[in-house]
């Protein structure tokens, strides 16, 4: 493991009858940017929580820069934590909110100033100091909580589904954003995610989640390409089942004549989605999949709803059962 | 319909107004006449005399000690019950309620029974010098008695609305838990506790059944203003009974502005 980075070996924990983790061991290396990704219920931000000391393991240990934390209180563990739901101070001003960690740690007033300055700068919020939290946007107010986060020089920023309570277009931005902040402060970065898209736009390194485990971890393009089991394949993108095999929608080929053994099909409906066009289908035995191609290649082979077609998957995988 | 519904809201609010006014005003305003009914001179001289004042100071030091301790025990336990899981949880949140469900005369009798010279604890009290009944102490634990659930009745909802993420917030960012009390959980709850002081206050100010019990009512002595009303008026004395009763209704009346104040500063908040 990397000096700085964040080792979590075998932890478990329940909330009374619900194993929320069960026996979870992953390592985030020195200064990458990390998400979490997982079905709701999967224990990913239970993990990040312990990461955070919020919570307590019945098992297992964490370790940050190779010291062990577990016993160690969120106070004195060194992690900045950004909420789903900004956890702003409500009765302070930006200003007061970024300064929190800076004065509990009892800094001079005049570099508690000039760091305040510099983070509202990074954060794009220098105009909004003396607003209170009620009279920012969702956007704003999050990213005043992670200036707050950062004010303390964390060794680690845990972010619990940070643009969750965003809408779309902010959390599009919101994530190139924290991207491109990571590049700039470079600190080790943990982010729980539900949004597959998410994770791959923002993550160097994903971990993938499930009931309490670890499915994979691995770059976004692994993960995409070589997923470890059905659960990863289908979580990280759309799936059609063909037979025992699994496709990607945009690894079938649509074929108008018959050729060996590729599936008969009946186009159902053809969707322009802009570049790329979504083609449903219906197969001989009645299941349904979907087909990308793009618009060139519909247009060009006027593919329209009603007609039969013939499908050969490229790419397929299979996965033995358990 | 729109007629049907007109008469509907001015029979409604005729109700209302009846009600208040039949109730409320119309006794309130006979008092305030009467007291003032042979001018200036006989209100303020009973309020003067020695035993008017000492009620009025024995009231405030009744208030100025139990509600103090009650706002103290009302936030503690407002967060022990809102934030801790813990055996027995029910059982103190029905504790809490007892002074609302008991009426003041058996609390009164049940401090008697155990601060009282046949009491549980009274004759070991009074060897040790301390007389509880029928005297100060008696009075200010009757009173705290009786207005110990509002603070933790306002302060638990409000704890419940703001919930801990801004305490685990300011916990990740360094905060001490008695820095995050100060800083965080005391400024985000502050007006509901400074309404349960409030309500605490008015309740305080004009107990009358669990203090008249163990208080023995010696004038100038154990008196606080709602007996000295009482005493006053027994003996005839009935511009003194007046009088003190308008001091009483004045501070409460100071309260309820002042809560009303509160209300409309947690509203702009």
């Amino acid at each position: 493991m990397s000096p700085g980075g964040i080792a979590v070996e075998g932890v478990e924990k329940r909330f009374g009858a619900f194993e929320a983790l069960k026996g979870v061991s992953v390592a985030v290396p020195n200064g990458s940017l990390t998400a979490l990704l997982g079905p709701s219920g999967s224990g990913k931000s239970t993990l990040l929580r312990v990461i955070a000391g919020l919570e307590q393991p019945d098992a297992g240990r964490v370790l940050i820069a190779g010291q062990d934390a577990t016993a160690v209180t969120p106070q004195k563990r060194g992690v900045g934590f950004v909420f789903q739901h900004y956890a702003a101070f409500k009765h302070m001003t930006v200003e007061r909110n970024v300064a929190f960690g800076l004065k509990i740690r009892k800094k001079q007033k005049e570099e508690i100033a000039a760091r305040v300055d510099r983070l509202l700068e990074l954060v794009h919020l220098q105009g909004f100091a003396h607003r209170y939290p009620s009279e920012l946007s969702g956007g704003q107010r999050q990213r005043m909580a992670l200036a707050r986060a950062l004010a303390v020089e964390p060794e680690v920023l845990l972010l619990d589904e940070p643009f969750g309570a965003l809408d779309a277009t902010v959390r599009k931005e919101l994530r190139t954003w924290l991207r491109r902040l990571h590049e700039d402060v470079h600190v080790t970065t943990i982010f729980v995610t539900h949004d597959q898209e998410e994770a791959m736009d923002v993550a160097q390194q994903i971990v993938v989640m499930n009931d309490g485990l670890i499915e994979q971890v691995g770059s976004p393009r692994d993960l995409y390409e070589q997923p470890a089991n059905e659960f990863v394949m289908g979580f990280v993108g759309e799936v059609n089942r063909l037979g025992d095999d699994l496709v990607r929608p945009h690894d079938i080929e649509i074929l108008l004549e018959p050729d060996g053994n590729a599936r008969e099909g009946q186009i159902e409906r053809v969707a322009h989605l802009g570049f790329e066009v979504r083609v449903e289908l219906v197969l001989d035995d009645g299941r349904r999949l979907a087909v990308q191609t793009t618009r060139q290649d519909a247009e060009e082979r006027e593919l329209e709803s009603g007609q039969i077609v013939y499908l050969r998957p490229d790419g397929a995988r299979r996965f033995v059962g358990p | 319909m729109r007629a049907a519904s007109g008469i509907q809201r001015y029979g409604l609010r005729f109700v209302a107004l009846g009600y208040l006014a039949a109730l409320l005003m119309v006794p309130v305003t006979i008092v305030l006449f009467r007291t003032f009914e042979d001018g200036l001179g006989p209100p303020l001289e009973a309020i003067a005399s020695p035993d008017g004042q000492h009620a009025f100071w024995l009231t405030l030091v009744c208030v100025g000690i139990a509600v103090p301790l009650n706002t103290i025990f009302g936030v503690t336990a407002a967060l022990v019950l809102v934030r801790h899981e813990f055996r027995g949880k029910a059982i103190l949140n029905t504790i809490v309620d007892l002074p609302f469900a008991i009426s003041p005369v058996v609390i009164g009798l049940a401090l008697l029974l155990v601060y009282g010279r046949n009491g549980w604890v009274g004759q070991d009290l009074i060897d040790a010098g301390i007389q509880v009944i029928f005297s100060t102490p008696g009075m200010v634990l009757a009173t705290i008695f009786v207005s110990l659930p509002f603070v933790v009745r306002e302060t638990m909802p409000v704890l419940q609305e703001i919930g801990d993420e801004q305490e685990q917030a300011a916990s990740t960012l360094g905060a001490s838990g008695w820095q995050t009390f100060w800083r965080i959980t005391l400024p985000s709850i502050r007006w509901g506790v400074a309404y349960g002081i409030v309500l605490a206050t008015a309740r305080a100010l004009g107990e009358y059944g669990a203090v008249s019990v163990v208080a023995g009512r010696i004038s100038g002595q154990t008196e606080t203003l709602p007996l000295f009303v009482e005493n006053e008026f027994t003996n005839f004395n009935l511009a003194g009974a007046y009088a003190a009763a308008i001091v009483l209704a004045l501070l409460a009346l100071a309260v309820l502005l002042g809560m009303n104040l509160l209300k409309r500063k947690e509203r702009e908040a």
